[in-house]
């Protein structure tokens, strides 16, 4: 059932209750709370600055963001062999054996050129960067169990990924230096729309 | 349908007075009325009007829930028939433990508790949000048959309010104003998406309420990005890290998706701008018309750069357009509502409608987008849209 009012609230609130929520919001009350952070005010107009500085400990846990050049990938490293006994394990479900597609996208088969007249548009043809493949299966993959693979079980599965692809031989770990050294085969074949030029006609 | 199924059971029910009993005779006239309820209820008769879900059978929260575009009326989206996107479900939140971080670069690491960030200055604005991958289905060969908005609602209208983000970037101590902004959401999917500092300086905000309520769940409860204008991936949901960097991240959805495939092999990418597009939104598939009929062809336009300045509808597949009556005021970045009266005459129409911006863009027809663009874009899809009126009075999508 949805909660109701109490009748003793229809009465008004009591002396006491007053007493409490005026001590409560009193300018002396807020100014003590934000005295914790810095540059309470700038100049005339009050600022609110009541964000808390993190220290080097907690900048030091943060998440890494993972760039195109490879900068915050992490230590490990992981084969071929090893991502495709996972990929068997965890993956095979929704993506189809071989990485072919089901229920969710295809990974890995067609080559149809982006140019024609019914491209594919898979890893190894259409992806510019092969450190978004480490970074999306680290945070969302396997749907059902996102974040509980390892960063070993991340570069085992990307390498499997780009072998089936063409792009990484069958023999030999990937780790941080091997992926953010690889030049993807797509990788100049988007034009950014940022410094905007207007709308496009159409 | 739906309503007068309803009527009859609940007067059948009780055994009260017949149907013609209307005004003050009807039945619900003698006898009290429900009591008070906390939140309130759309009508029970009103149950048809919902989100349509679409979603993977494997994955039940990646997918989609659409806008039902065609059984409303004015500007604002109620939050529960906000349309919805999401790749692993929806976050259930303790706001009470879920903060924003700012931090990289030039940003002294900062961090906000949900009750922090209530206490700023909080700003509303009306905005519309629009998926990158609103009406693809445009791109297909042959017009699929639903109603308008199970086909375009992947857009949504509504007042957002919040912190200006330009508060939190100075707080942190951000000065360079060129470079990117890494937004992450703390869902199962952890999106993150990366957008210019300047307009995260210039208008974006951390939306923490929703046409005056604190955010739906579904709609990135406790915080989520505002980006006016742009695409509605970047309004990342569930909000918890600001990074700022030299470079954007390029993602898996800023480079396998949300970029589009051109002709020829190219594609275009950080395309952010959600172009003027507008949608009659009734009469729409589904209804029917009698010849004579009054018809009230309405709708709505919106623009991702500033104001709709011009609406105009065709009742000849675009042969001829007549001026529709914008219903102000027109507000940028917002839905701008249209109508144009209309008797129809027994006669084969076409009916469209074609924006026009600020800009002085003009929503483009369908064919001189797919020449452009070719068939495999996905995203961005703003052409013209076609409602054939047939000789029976029914209505269906159709290519002109
Ligand atoms: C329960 C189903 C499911 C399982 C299991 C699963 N995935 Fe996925 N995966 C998806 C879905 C659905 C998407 C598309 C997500 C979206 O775009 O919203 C996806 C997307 C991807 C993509 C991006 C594809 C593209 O074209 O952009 C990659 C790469 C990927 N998954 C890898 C994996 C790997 C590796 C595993 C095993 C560790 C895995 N997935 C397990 C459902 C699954």
């Amino acid at each position: 059932m949805a909660p109701v009012v109490p009748a003793s609230c229809l009465r008004g609130p009591s002396p006491w209750l007053v007493a409490l929520l005026v001590l409560l919001v009193s300018p002396g009350h807020l100014r003590l709370a934000g005295a914790v952070s810095t540059e309470a005010t700038k100049g005339e107009t009050p600022v609110p600055a009541l964000g808390e500085r993190l220290d080097p400990e907690a900048i030091a846990r943060l998440p890494q963001t993972i760039f195109p050049d490879g900068r915050g990938l992490p230590s490990g490293s992981g084969t071929v062999q090893q991502g495709a006994l996972l990929y068997s394990r965890l993956c095979v479900q929704c993506h189809g054996p071989d990485g072919r597609g089901g229920s969710a996208p295809e990974l890995a088969g067609g080559r149809s050129p982006l140019a024609g007249d019914y491209p594919d548009q898979n890893i190894g043809n259409w992806w510019p960067y092969a450190t978004t493949l480490f970074d999306f299966i680290r945070r969302a993959m396997p749907m059902f169990a996102p974040g509980s693979l390892s960063d070993a079980e991340c570069y085992a599965l990307t390498a499997w990924l780009l072998e089936r692809n063409g792009l990484w031989p069958q023999d030999m770990p990937l780790d941080a230096a091997g992926l953010g050294a690889l030049h993807m085969p797509n990788r100049d074949g988007f034009d950014s729309q940022w410094p905007d030029r207007g709308p496009a006609h159409p | 349908m739906g309503r007068r199924r309803f009527l009859q059971a609940g007067v059948g029910a009780l055994g009260l007075a017949p149907l013609v009993a209307t005004g003050t005779h009807a039945a619900w006239t003698r006898t009290p009325g429900a009591p008070f309820s906390n939140y309130g209820q759309p009508a029970a008769s009103e149950s048809g009007v919902i989100r349509w879900i679409s979603a993977n059978a494997d994955v039940p929260g990646n997918g989609v829930s659409w806008t039902p575009l065609q059984d409303l009326v004015g500007t604002l989206t109620p939050a529960g028939l906000h349309f919805e996107r999401h790749h692993n479900g929806v976050p259930r939140i303790d706001p009470a433990l879920h903060t924003l971080t700012l931090h990289g670069r030039d940003a002294r690491a900062t961090r906000w508790t949900v009750a922090k960030l209530l206490r700023y200055p909080l700003v509303s604005r009306q905005l519309f949000i629009e998926c990158g991958g609103n009406s693809n289905s445009g791109w297909l060969q042959e017009p699929p048959q639903a109603a308008v908005g199970w086909l375009h609602g992947l857009v949504s209208c509504s007042e957002w309010s919040g912190v200006p983000l330009s508060l939190l970037l100075e707080e942190a101590g951000v000065a360079r104003r060129h470079g990117w902004l890494i937004a992450e959401g703390s869902d199962a999917f952890g999106l993150h998406m990366s957008l210019p500092l300047e307009k995260a300086f210039d208008d974006c905000f951390i939306g923490l309420y929703q046409n005056g309520e604190r955010l739906r769940p579904e709609n990135g409860y406790p915080m989520r990005l505002i980006v006016p204008g742009w695409e509605g991936v970047l309004h990342v949901k569930w909000l918890t890290r600001l990074e700022v960097a030299d470079v954007p991240a390029m993602s898996r959805n800023e480079t396998a998706r949300y970029t589009e495939l051109l002709p020829g092999g190219r594609a275009r990418q950080f395309s952010f701008f959600m172009e003027a597009k507008s949608l009659i939104t009734r009469p729409t598939l589904g209804d029917a018309l009698a010849p004579g009929d009054y018809v009230d062809i309405a709708g709505i336009a919106w623009s991702g750069r500033g104001r709709i300045r011009r609406v105009e509808v065709s009742v000849d597949a675009g042969r001829s357009w007549q001026d529709a009556e914008l219903q102000s005021p027109v507000l940028p970045l917002c839905f701008t509502r249209f109508r144009r009266p209309w008797r129809w005459d027994g006669r084969r129409a076409v009916l469209q409608s074609r924006a026009t911006d600020a800009t002085g863009y003009v929503q483009p027809a369908r064919e001189a987008l797919l020449a452009a663009r070719g068939r495999w874009g996905y995203f961005h899809y703003n052409a013209v849209v076609s409602w054939a009126v047939d000789e029976d009075g029914f209505i269906s999508h159709v290519y002109v």
